[in-house]
């Protein structure tokens, strides 16, 4: 690779995968003083722990969701149908999800190659890349006020619609709304974030506006843990709620 | 160089333009997981789109829903060359929510039953 320089050798093969070695660090990581993530920063194992919690709250939606669809006794409406659209005459089941998943999965793609060009240094790259990835979310919840207003239009409410099971229309919109909440505040930090690596400021040690600390090249991979877990609840909800 | 002096004031090695613990990876592989998550996801669409049902339907998605959440926290978050110490305490934790999954599920039948027995199949 030639933006590989040797000095950047991948971590193909860390000594965790030695077998027992592993387990012998994890009993030392835990029995030790102070900190038991042992190579990981501060902003980065608290990025990890609200993920986790955050994975708890749409776990409640979707058990919720469950629990609510297998109750019912009246008969849940066909999603495939429901999120169809006509184009040029025929109608295509599901068509406009599968696209809102192409497009943040490639906000994935992108995302993660402004993580790999932020630790090469080439800001530029980085930060563009981070600006690409912040449109790409933005066409997502674009396309999900779309799928709203036809929705809405068409007479879905949180306590009823008109094809069946009122319990649909709550879990739709708690459950995707929650999901672009999380995708509107991620596109907001990615301008945010992409602002200070385009000006320089993690070379320049630059203070940050709200903090008054220096900023570091690794707050993008922290930022596209967030990014790529959003993507991550979009892939359950995918086939949860849509493809069920 | 301003980068050296960044780097000093974060208690890392000064000197090295970048610390060989941080997580970096060649692009081909970033590349190569977002077209096997391209592939996954078409593949799930496809389920929906030739009309198959009941537990071949199920399975399928499932299993390209698992394929897909894998390859975005191992790669694309990197957690496949995190220690131990980290993957435990961030993946065991959500598969607690089966448990909850199950509790719900017998929950919600039991309602079904009394639905079905007591309001006449109302809702």
């Amino acid at each position: 690779m030639t933006d590989h320089p040797a000095h950047l050798a991948p971590v193909t093969a860390p000594r965790d995968r030695a077998a027992g070695a592993g387990w012998r660090r994890f009993l030392a990581d835990w029995a030790s003083d102070r900190n038991a993530f042992k190579g990981v920063s501060w902003g980065k194992a608290m990025m990890w722990v609200f993920l986790l919690s955050d994975t708890f709250i749409f776990g409640c939606f979707l058990v919720a969701y469950m629990t609510v669809r297998m109750s019912t006794t009246v008969p849940w409406p066909n999603t495939s149908e429901a999120f169809a659209l006509s184009i040029g005459g025929t109608e295509v089941p599901l068509i406009l999800i599968a696209i809102m998943t192409f497009v943040l999965i490639s906000s994935s793609g992108t995302m993660a190659l402004a993580v790999h060009y932020g630790y090469l240094r080439d800001r530029r790259k980085a930060g563009t890349l981070m600006l690409v990835t912040a449109l790409f979310g933005a066409c997502f919840v674009g396309m999900q006020a779309f799928e709203w207003t036809k929705l809405i239009r068409e007479g879905v409410r949180p306590w009823g619609n008109p094809w069946g099971a009122p319990q649909f229309g709550s879990t739709f919109f708690m459950i995707t709304g929650f999901h672009g909440t999380h995708v509107t505040i991620g596109v907001i930090f990615l301008i945010i974030l992409a602002r200070k690596v385009l000006r320089g400021d993690f070379d320049s040690g630059r203070r940050g506006f709200f903090t008054s600390r220096k900023g570091r090249y690794e707050t993008i991979e922290i930022m596209g843990l967030y990014w790529h877990f959003v993507d991550l609840v979009w892939v359950f909800i995918f086939a949860f709620f849509y493809l069920w | 160089m301003a980068e050296a002096t960044v780097h000093a004031e974060a208690s890392k090695p000064a000197g090295a333009p970048v610390p060989t613990d941080t997580q970096h990876h060649p692009v081909k592989l970033y590349l190569a997981v977002w077209g096997w998550l391209f592939v996954l996801s078409t593949c799930s669409y496809l389920v929906d789109y030739v009309g198959l049902h009941g537990w071949l339907r199920w399975t399928l998605i499932v299993l390209f829903m698992l394929l897909k959440a894998g390859l975005i926290v191992a790669i694309f978050m990197h957690m496949a060359w995190e220690r131990l110490t980290l993957i435990y305490a961030i993946l065991l934790p959500p598969l607690l929510v089966l448990v909850f999954v199950g509790i719900m599920a017998t929950e919600a039948n039991y309602t079904l039953l009394t639905r079905m027995l007591y309001y006449g199949g109302g809702n």
